[in-house]
């Protein structure tokens, strides 16, 4: 075949335009992250001051703080991570190292990881209907409930994951010396899988510390001081979803501040789980 | 060895241990394979829960449930045509816009970026997923909102309205909120979801296919189109119907910027509603049974809709997981 100037160029240019599309669809989802995380910096930076911390939220059209808002999350997450995370591990240890590629195990990762993308605003009717309707009244509790739902299929599937990349031979040598299975996993598989097992409940944490669809109708709101889970509780998602819905500026700088926090928090989360699990491959 | 075990350890003493092991083991084993089976339950309970509570909604309104537009609780007759449209439509927008970008950005990452450069630039957009999504809703009721009834709505008024056909899709006042808004937030959130999967499959692909490309003259464009796309292409769909699944039941972010509006509307810069933010914004406020009960029939749509469009992703990138393995 004849040497082609023409096509040449045309497959050059080709070339040139593809990768340069790509590289400009690269530089607007950029555009994105930075507006995004820099109006929120922005609005949020001017309205924190120490009030947030010593402070209730207020009613409308006065100053304030989140403290309610924020010891209610605190609660509710350490009760999610005390709820969510014996089970996670469990489960995340027979599939490992139980199931052994039997049909039920497949089925029980299937579903774990569509769990994992399934809309929380599900989760949150149904721990209503599970919670809410028999008690007779929103709750910490129920919003606690809810956020051990969305941190289950996140610890399952990390301590899952961990534990099969441990060698056997750790196994055998366990075994070999006598020990008991369950001798063995808590012993020797556990420790070893530490690390990944932390990692996967600190995702977890990152994600639903922002969550907000799941506690609406469950743990709803709170305007007045209480960390008893047994009341409905205050939690900065949902404070933040009222008060920026609301017309008064002082509800929008809490707002804008309670986002800040959140979205620190969340992030400096998420990106410590991810650096972890990044130098462990 | 053997005996001098049996000498320092006296018979029943071991004889214990054992049976101490056994019992251990059984109780262990149970436990571990109850909390992978609450796994199982709990998907199953939620279906049943929504189904149950959502069942005397579909009872009263039949078929007419899906058709109808009216959603109105003082006469307590509801039909949930606007929210089931708003899901359906405002996903379809971010899926538009979401699918070309999270290409160009896999693109970029696998073919493009010099590897000092491809780390940060993933590790950035990463961060976008870990963004909570009530960020997004604030941001774009607070910021973007306003931009698109400045700059944006007026001039696709003026230019995409007029056009015959497609004209009353893009005409309307700038009001900011609605559904072109709304998918376009939605796209934002979905971008590094569908890109990170796209990524990892492109890196999937054996070297040596690759390179037998670039050994034939190809450029690199060509390599993605006729060597990477092909081989990961039952993956990278997969991907896409993450996304989708994703957008189909975001609830915040939407809700922020919908406008909670259920009068049927076919311009998309008309407030809308969606399935998720109908939820949101009316469930604790629902004062009649029949109110709340078409509310979970919708919670119940909304999920068996999510669920089958996660599982065909999922069964799509396990298909290219197994090709790989082999």
């Amino acid at each position: 075949m004849a040497y082609s100037r023409a096509l040449h160029r045309r497959r050059q240019a080709t070339n040139v335009i593809g990768l340069g599309v790509a590289t400009l669809a690269t530089l607007f989802g950029l555009v994105w992250l930075v507006w995004i995380l820099g109006t929120t910096l922005y609005k949020g930076a001017g309205a924190i001051d120490m009030r947030l911390f010593t402070q209730m939220t207020p009613p409308p059209g006065e100053d304030g703080g989140l403290l309610n808002a924020i010891v209610g999350s605190t609660v509710m997450i350490v009760l999610a991570v005390a709820f969510g995370t014996p089970v996670g591990v469990m489960a995340g240890t027979w599939l490992a190292e139980y199931a052994h590629g039997r049909a039920i195990a497949e089925a029980i990762r299937f579903i774990n990881d569509i769990l994992l993308s399934a809309p929380s605003i599900v989760i949150g009717l149904f721990v209503y209907a599970l919670v809410v309707q028999p008690s007779g009244h929103f709750s910490g509790w129920a919003g606690a409930v809810a956020l051990a739902m969305l941190l289950l299929p996140v610890v399952v599937r990390t301590s899952d994951e961990t534990m099969r990349l441990i060698p056997g031979t750790l196994r055998e040598a366990a075994l070999a010396l006598g020990a008991p299975k369950w001798r063995m996993v808590t012993s020797v598989i556990w420790p070893a899988a530490r690390t990944g097992i932390l990692t996967g409940i600190l995702l977890a944490i990152a994600r639903i510390s922002g969550e907000t669809a799941p506690l609406l109708f469950t743990a709803l709101n709170n305007q007045y001081w209480t960390a008893n889970p047994g009341n409905p509780l205050a939690n900065l998602p949902v404070v933040i979803f009222q008060f920026a819905l609301s017309p008064y500026d002082q509800w929008h700088r809490l707002a804008w501040a309670g986002a800040l926090l959140m979205t620190v928090l969340v992030l400096m989360l998420s990106v410590s789980a991810r650096a972890a699990l990044g130098r462990r491959k | 060895m053997s005996a001098a075990v049996q000498q320092t350890v006296p018979l029943p003493a071991a004889r214990r241990r054992r049976a101490g092991a056994r019992v251990g083991d059984t109780v262990f084993g149970a436990l571990a394979r109850a909390a992978a089976l609450l796994v199982l339950v709990l998907l199953g309970l939620t279906a049943l829960s929504m189904l149950w509570g959502g069942w005397p909604a579909f009872r009263t309104f039949g078929w007419h449930f899906f058709a109808g537009t009216e959603w109105d609780p003082v006469t307590r007759r509801f039909a949930a045509l606007v929210p089931i449209y708003g899901t359906l439509v405002t996903s379809a927008i971010a899926m538009v816009i979401a699918v070309p970008v999270s290409f160009g950005i896999a693109v970029f990452l696998t073919e493009v970026a010099p590897r000092w450069l491809a780390g940060p630039v993933a590790a950035a957009i990463e961060l976008l997923a870990g963004v909570p999504s009530i960020i997004y809703g604030m941001w774009g009721l607070f910021v973007f909102v306003p931009f698109m009834a400045d700059h944006v709505d007026p001039w696709i008024d003026a230019s995409l309205g007029t056009l015959p056909l497609i004209g009353p899709l893009f005409s309307g006042p700038p009001l900011g909120i609605g559904m072109l808004t709304a998918g376009i937030i939605l796209a934002i959130m979905v971008v590094p979801f569908v890109s990170a999967v796209m990524r990892d499959v492109f890196a999937l692909v054996p070297p040596p296919l690759r390179e037998s490309a670039f050994a034939l003259g190809a450029t690199r464009w060509e390599v993605v189109r006729r060597v990477v796309l092909p081989y990961t292409r039952t993956a990278v769909v997969g991907g896409i119907f993450l996304g989708l699944g994703r957008a189909l039941g975001e609830t915040m972010a939407v809700t922020f910027v919908l406008g909670n509006a259920h009068d049927f509307a076919i311009s998309l810069l008309a407030p809308g509603n969606s399935i998720a933010a109908a939820i949101a914004n009316e469930f604790t406020e629902a004062d009649s049974d029949i109110y709340r009960q078409s509310l979970i029939a919708l919670g119940f749509v909304l999920f068996i809709v999510t669920f089958a469009v996660l599982a065909v992703a999922k069964l799509m990138l396990l298909r290219l997981a197994r090709q790989a393995g082999r």
